[in-house]
């Protein structure tokens, strides 16, 4: 099975750093990501989600 | 603070909405046609532009970009004036979208009957209509990007964050995919060859499927979902989450479609890795929007648009399950080109893209024209009886497929093959085809229980006008983050930042995978045998790409021994080189034609394209008559192509080109030639010479008819590397 995850592009030169790079990119990617959604004040999220309601005083829902 | 009015623009969702419909009866009609092919072949014998090759891609277009793609434009233009208080941005842009789209969409629906196609899957339209694509498509992000600027609400819900990322996305993708280098006015070559345009495609192919069929659908479930189970969201944190970690992942997985191909191995495995790790934010997904109904699922039971939508996102869930585990390796090597990727894509379209269009369809039409839905219980019937349709197709497609792979794959103990005939693998799935027709019809069925319910509750309601409302206007607050304003919070009132982040999310996968094959020449060792085709090869190759050949047959075959054993040795990616576009196929419903030239004589595939059943009894291939007619084939652009084609790396010279008449000349005199070995062939052209006569017709020799250039392209297939070339030189 490893044959098929070793040795691609072994020879282009400097190629051991690009799994390096790829995995810092997501490691950030990720970490930042998180770090944005858990620091959100509780009152802005539920803010935010009730957005879709916002215009329900001029929109009165006529279904059944 | 000054209160606005404004008025909302309903007669512009209206007619996405009707079109949606329309589209969508007309695309699964064409569907279920297609569908009863599978049991009687010459249903349209005879009939070039309703034949099977060439109404396939008039289904998963219309399906893809008339069907769903005007429910996209109809819930997008609802949602969004809604969330941002603001009228779309301009009436004319709007219209220009709608009237657009739809002039596209009936191009195609003339096009690709005619057989004007690229070949490429979910791309198959000529240059013009592409470029009308970009440009209407360009006039849709204008318009919402314009709505964003002047709207009345700070913040921009998450399901704008989607309608976003679909824009930019799809633009990149078509852009790209769609380079090519125009013959004439409906005629193009793909600049990219063989394993670099299957690379190219595969990545729009893969993103289309994730930012036409997917992302816009998820704003839409952000919206619609909520509104219509009267409760926000589950978890608002996981939405954003789901957003960033979907659209960054997604870009990456297309080579996942060309596992064991002839694409290098580090491309290959960089797709798998990522399509597995596309399980989580697509789960996520699902979880929050099925977790969303959490108290409300009494409402489930009797409101048939919260009914639509958890299929639609069970179906979902399913789907995006399904897909990492096809992308494994060893999952995907029995997999590909059967039938089961037919039940995954069904099962994807026919319940996440049906049944959340049809949801909003209920829901929308009832608030709009101020009136109850006609029937709840014809509702009720849809949803089941689309329910059991979806069972119904998706099922025995799975056995089918599963039956094909066993059985393509079985071998004696003297090692040869058990199923050594490809028509046994068809026939044993027969009643499968048969199945799946019947779980089509009930789901047109219920499509069909939609219009009238719709017809009728559009008749009972009020005519649908333009929506007062009204809503302060958005106060100038600083550009730059406030104090304590953190990041994201910022970003979501900046749309111009949030999409330039967004944009760059999907370009780095892009990038990363696309460049490297484009620009290192090395991933393609080149086979110094293999030779561009001469004229009229290249012909018969453009009239395999018109007939739509390959939405039946592949031309890849994969290193296993049972393929090897099958169809001959494996296709190597330095085969390719001269295939603009490149022609791998995704589906065999007939055998791989990797290596078919010199299998059979010239003969055999002469009687075999009139016929087909006369050569191999119970096929299901269609007949091919017209490629027989009393008309002469037309060469005239091939010197225009054979120069297009130098342009592309080609190697014609000069010489070959200035005597491309006379190439086509010599080796379609040849083929004539052994035509006549066979005496029934020298009887019945004697007759038909003096049928012509006697209709007073000027007659045609055979060499000069269209057939003639197919069965050149056909004997030269795969044959280039069975050359024993002493003199090679692989270093050129």
């Amino acid at each position: 099975m490893l044959k098929f995850i070793k040795h691609n592009m072994d020879t282009i030169s400097g190629i051991e750093i690009y799994p390096i790079i790829s995995l810092l990119i997501f490691f950030f990617f990720f970490v930042g990501l998180y770090t944005w959604v858990y620091t959100y004040k509780k009152e802005k999220i539920t803010e935010m989600s009730n957005l879709p309601f916002s215009d329900e005083e001029n929109n009165q829902p006529f279904n059944q | 603070m000054e209160v606005q009015q404004f008025y909302y623009d309903n007669k512009i969702v209206k007619k996405f909405l009707y079109a949606c419909i329309v589209f969508g009866v007309v695309g699964m009609l064409v569907g279920l046609l297609i569908a009863s092919m599978y049991m009687f072949p010459n249903l349209t014998d005879g009939i070039s532009w309703l034949s099977y090759g060439r109404l396939r891609p008039l289904h998963t277009n219309a399906v893809i970009f008339a069907f769903v793609g005007n429910a996209i434009f109809a819930g997008v233009y609802y949602s969004l004036q809604r969330l941002l208080k603001a009228r779309m941005y301009s009436n004319f842009l709007s219209n220009v979208n709608f009237w657009g789209w739809q002039l596209i969409i009936v191009a195609a629906a003339i096009s690709l009957p005619l057989g004007y196609t690229s070949s490429k899957e979910y791309a198959e339209l000529e240059w013009p209509i592409d470029i009308a694509i970009a440009v209407i498509w360009v006039a849709f992000g204008v318009n919402m990007i314009g709505t964003i600027l002047k709207r009345r609400e700070r913040h921009m819900y998450v399901a704008i964050w989607f309608y976003l990322a679909t824009f930019v996305t799809v633009a990149v993708l078509h852009i790209f995919n769609s380079l090519s280098i125009p013959v004439s006015g409906m005629k193009s070559y793909s600049v990219y060859a063989g394993v670099q345009d299957a690379l190219v495609q595969w990545w729009y192919g893969h993103n289309a499927v994730a930012f036409f069929l997917t992302t816009p659908f998820l704003g839409l479930m952000y919206y619609f979902l909520p509104k219509a189970a009267n409760r926000p969201v589950y978890s608002y944190k996981l939405s954003i989450i789901h957003f960033w970690s979907l659209i960054f992942i997604y870009i990456w997985a297309g080579p996942h479609h060309l596992l064991y191909s002839a694409l290098p191995d580090w491309a290959q495995n960089l797709g798998v890795a990522f399509s597995i790790m596309l399980l989580a934010p697509s789960w996520g997904g699902m979880i929050n929007g099925l977790l969303t109904l959490r108290g409300a699922w009494d409402k489930v039971r009797t409101d048939p648009v919260l009914k639509f939508f958890v299929v639609a996102i069970t179906g979902y869930g399913m789907a995006t399950f399904e897909g990492p585990m096809l992308s494994l390796k060893n999952v995907n090597s029995i997999a590909h080109f059967t039938d089961w990727i037919v039940a995954h894509v069904h099962v994807g379209a026919l319940a996440w893209n049906g049944f959340l269009t049809f949801g909003m369809i209920y829901w929308l039409i009832p608030r709009m024209t101020k009136t109850t839905l006609f029937s709840t219980k014809l509702a009720n019937f849809h949803f089941w009886i689309g329910t059991l349709g979806i069972i119904l197709y998706a099922l025995p497609m799975y056995v089918a497929g599963f039956a094909q792979a066993s059985m393509w794959k079985q071998f004696n103990p003297d090692g040869s093959l058990v199923y050594g005939n490809f028509l046994e693998t068809v026939h044993a799935i027969m009643p499968m085809y048969w199945m799946r027709a019947i779980g089509g019809t009930l789901f047109v069925i219920g499509l069909l229980v939609l219009v009238y319910n719709i017809i009728m509750t559009v008749r009972q309601g009020q005519g649908i006008e333009d929506e007062l409302a009204e809503a302060p206007a958005l106060q100038k607050i600083s550009k730059k983050r406030l104090k304590g304003e953190k990041f994201h919070p910022w970003l979501e009132r900046k749309p111009v930042q949030l999409t330039i982040l967004a944009t760059v999310a999907i370009l780095i996968g892009g990038i990363i995978q696309i460049v490297p094959t484009l620009m290192v020449k090395s991933n393609i060792p080149t086979i110094s045998t293999v030779k561009p085709y001469t004229p009229l090869e290249l012909e018969g190759r453009d009239l395999y790409i018109r007939e739509g050949c390959v939405g039946c047959h592949s031309q890849m075959i994969r290193p296993f021994r049972s393929e090897v054993e099958r169809y001959g040795e494996y296709s190597k990616s330095g085969e390719y080189v001269y295939d603009h576009p490149f022609l791998w196929g995704s589906k065999r419903t007939g055998p791989d034609l990797m290596r078919i030239g010199g299998k059979y004589s010239d003969n055999w595939h002469f009687n075999h394209m009139w016929d087909p059943q006369s050569t191999s009894e119970g096929s299901i291939m269609p007949g091919y008559k017209w490629l027989f007619d009393n008309e002469k084939m037309d060469y005239s652009d091939i010197q225009k192509k054979m120069e297009v084609m130098v342009q592309l790396g080609v190697p014609y010279t000069e010489e070959e080109i200035a005597k491309a008449y006379e190439s086509i000349e010599a080796q379609s005199a040849k083929i004539e030639e052994n035509l006549h070995n066979d005496p029934d062939f020298v009887k019945s052209y004697e007759d038909s010479r003096k049928a012509a006569a006697a209709r007073g017709e000027e007659f045609v020799p055979m060499k000069d008819r269209e057939i003639t250039a197919l069965i050149a392209y056909l004997q030269r297939l795969g044959t280039d590397i069975k050359i024993k070339n002493t003199t090679a030189d692989n270093s050129k």
